[in-house]
């Protein structure tokens, strides 16, 4: 039993903790964030020289981790840094291309991005009930459909594009060119795009790509818990922050112990979420990497909302302004439960394990 | 990072599971799993195989009796324990006092008391709590006054656990009223035998019978049973309470309790199928099993650092906190669960008549009562969140 991460996942740690703290802090952060195209280029790029996205790659695809662990640091500091880079679709793009055999070296150096458009707009969260098809045509494929919240789909070169094919749920690369991109920003920072697909050439890269699908969203999902936890840790340390120097009736806010007691309940929550998103990333790629994403997702999202919430109530009316960070951290906490399946969806997973 | 245990670790955890395969009569395992109230002769029983083994006293180094285990073998073996229904110990002598007398005890103490905790001679209960020192325990009054080679002690103790069976009392008393409240305070030894000495029964939400009130008028205690110096009894008192915690968060009782909820809830119809497969109630159950496998890991990893800081951190409220909730749930799914057969009253009323219902109806209810007191004892739920938020927020 070992619960300390190892040298080089500290030094990686570290290392990208002090850069985005230098580098890339909230005010640059914001003015990234919500203008078109919703991350900044030369940015991608540093962090792509520092390993970032080689760290989420296994090292016989040519990177140097791809473990659960190894996408849990990278995306805790992520988190902590309120990153708005599209490295969500790297990763989950990572794992789908490994799972088809295919080179990502271009995806690694970061000079090609690459985006996942699965989700539809009845079916956000479960590929096996969308409504894309793809048919056979002259010796190719042709997709129909249309694609929604394809995150960092606005400087995506190449989308993976779920459809039906002959009744399996295949997996299919669509170049940016070929196909209508309408992007968006978001209200948590970040773009994303919804693809109109009408007869659009695409190249089957799996026939039946249910299993790396749900392996790829397993990893996506020990990604965004780590991102929670690294977004917690910061909201908390601002909150206890606030409630120190903030004075009202005379004294600090924090002597008071109405908000004393609810700034502990969000420590042991916190504290939960890091462990539940410890044994998620334990469990990748082996038989209960299942069953732990669900759980891990869960609990991530019903803690991520009551920190989010708690952080701005205590804050009070200064946590509602665009100038503060904190109100920042709270849009991304809250809105990342509608990435890769929310709270309810997930329980209902761990429930499917109760009959029998 | 490296969740599973080492292959040591694993050794030891066969050597625990086969020992309690051949050594815990089904008799007393049949007891615990029925959830009902152990008699002592139970209690004693299982103290005396765990004795023989040399594994009663888990926290002790060797020296003194103990194993030596370390923070994870304790734990391994407490886990191994819960999955076999194994009794929990009963921990006022070994878990408490034999640790603050290790810690705090002069030679002569240290050798006529923790060899009788080890064989069983002596039962130890704890006098700390008194009807107006509950969270505030430091405004506790039981008086201490030296006269001569005595202390003379008057005052009331409360909720003492267990102390139908003990034969002596540990207490907390005051030696200086002047002092401010913790300065005034020292840690006795008390034979129940002795006159002026008066134990009462409290009968608890549920109707049972496991704690008591304790009036002393006019006890004369030897000086020799002061532990540490006088007027030291506080700082004891809170060693006494961070010490114990490796088994704070009772993660294998709770897995214990799901298992038995899922059992339940599989056994049980309701609208036509079995509960488990009721949506809302499966709700239910998902989420508290989902913050018991977080739990599991946040307990290992506290257990870890305790391991390398050679003490528990003040951390360990959390575990407090959140274990005794996740229990009290799982306590209200299994309630729930039975609907209208968690009513009858295993008491003296109904009993012989429990024929109704599934066979493992009984006790849920009242076990959903008493439960309540976990998140009250040991320092409230809300003394917790007091202690983490001095030490962990710094407010």
């Amino acid at each position: 039993m070992d619960f300390d991460l190892t040298d080089d996942r500290q030094m990686l740690s570290e290392t990208l903790r002090r850069y985005l703290a230098e580098s890339y802090p909230v005010p640059h952060r914001n003015a990234v964030a919500y203008e078109a195209p919703f991350h900044d280029p030369a940015q991608w790029q540093a962090l792509a020289d520092l390993g970032v996205i080689g760290a989420l790659v296994p090292e016989a695809a040519g990177g140097f981790g791809g473990a659960g662990f190894d996408i849990s640091v990278v995306f805790e500091e992520l988190g902590r840094g309120l990153c708005p880079e599209p490295f969500l679709g790297a990763l989950l793009a990572a794992r789908l291309m490994l799972a088809a055999g295919e080179d990502v070296s271009e995806l690694m150096a970061g000079t090609t991005h690459y985006a996942l458009a699965s989700a539809e707009i009845d079916a956000p969260y479960a590929a096996d009930l969308i409504a894309t098809e793809a048919r056979a045509e002259g010796g190719g494929w042709r997709l129909t459909g249309r694609k929604s919240a394809v995150y960092g789909g606005q400087v995506a070169a190449r989308f993976l594009v779920t459809a039906k094919a002959e009744g399996r749920l295949a997996l299919f690369e669509v170049p940016a060119a070929a196909a209508t991109v309408a992007g968006y920003g978001m209200i948590d920072g970040g773009g994303a795009t919804e693809l109109v697909l009408d007869r659009t050439p695409g190249r089957l890269m799996l026939e039946d790509a249910s299993e790396a699908l749900a392996a790829a969203e397993q990893a996506g999902i020990v990604a965004l818990c780590a991102e929670a936890v690294g977004l917690m840790d910061v909201s908390h340390a601002m909150l206890l922050d606030y409630l120190r120097t903030r004075t009202q009736f005379g004294r600090p806010i924090g002597q008071f112990q109405a908000l004393q007691h609810r700034a502990v309940d969000m420590l042991t929550e916190i504290e939960q979420a890091r462990s539940i998103t410890i044994a998620a990333a334990a469990a990748l790629d082996g038989p209960d990497a299942g069953r732990m994403a669900a759980m891990a997702k869960s609990l991530i999202g019903r803690v991520a909302r009551q920190v989010a919430e708690e952080t701005v109530q205590m804050h009070g009316g200064i946590a509602m302004t665009w100038e503060a960070p904190v109100s920042h951290y709270a849009k991304r906490l809250v809105m990342l439960d509608a990435q890769l399946g929310d709270t309810d969806l997930h329980l209902a997973r761990v429930m499917t394990g109760y009959a029998a | 990072m490296d969740l599973s245990y080492s292959p040591a670790e694993l050794a030891f955890r066969d050597e625990v599971r086969g020992f309690l395969a051949a050594n815990l009569p089904a008799r007393i395992s049949d007891a615990v799993r029925a959830g009902g109230e152990l008699d002592r002769q139970t209690m004693q029983d299982w103290h005396a195989i765990l004795a023989a083994r040399g594994w009663l006293a888990a926290s002790w180094p060797k020296e003194h009796g103990g194993p030596g285990w370390s923070p994870v073998e304790r734990h391994i073996f407490e886990e191994e324990c819960c999955r076999a229904y194994a009794p929990r110990v009963v921990p006022f002598g070994v878990s408490m006092l034999g640790p603050v007398l290790i810690r705090f005890g002069s030679e002569r103490q240290k050798a006529a008391y923790l060899p009788r905790i080890l064989s069983g001679e002596d039962w130890w209960c704890q006098g700390y709590s008194e009807p107006g020192a509950g969270s505030d325990l430091a405004s506790l009054r039981t008086r201490a006054v030296r006269e001569g080679d005595h202390y003379v002690v008057n005052g009331q103790k409360t909720w003492t656990t267990l102390g139908q069976h003990a034969n002596r009392i540990f207490c907390l008393v005051r030696t200086d009223p002047e002092a401010k409240p913790q300065a005034g305070i020292s840690f006795l030894l008390v034979d129940l035998d002795t006159p002026g000495i008066e134990m009462r029964p409290i009968r608890l939400i549920e109707g049972g019978y496991e704690v008591n009130e304790v009036f002393f008028t006019d006890v004369r205690v030897p000086v020799g049973n002061l532990v540490g110096e006088e007027n030291t009894g506080w700082t004891i008192a809170k060693f006494l309470l961070t010490h114990e915690r490796t088994n704070i968060a009772g993660v294998g009782f709770s897995m214990q309790a799901l298992e038995e909820v899922k059992a339940l809830a599989r056994k049980i119809r309701r609208g036509g199928r079995p509960l488990i497969e009721d949506p809302l109630f499966a709700a239910r159950l998902a989420r508290v099993e989902i913050d018991l496998e977080a739990m599991k890991i946040t307990n290992l990893r506290m257990l870890y650092r305790a391991q390398k800081n050679g003490q528990p951190g003040p951390e360990t409220s959390i575990l407090k906190i959140k274990g005794t909730v996740i229990m009290q749930e799982l306590r209200d799914l299994a309630r729930r669960a039975l609907g209208p057969m968690a009513a009858p009253f295993p008491g003296p009323a109904t009993e012989g008549n429990l024929t109704f219902g599934p066979p493992d109806s009984a006790h849920n209810a009242a076990r959903y009562f008493n439960g309540r007191k976990t998140s009250i004892y040991g320092g409230s739920n809300e003394i917790q969140r007091n202690i983490l938020t001095k030490t962990m927020l710094e407010l």
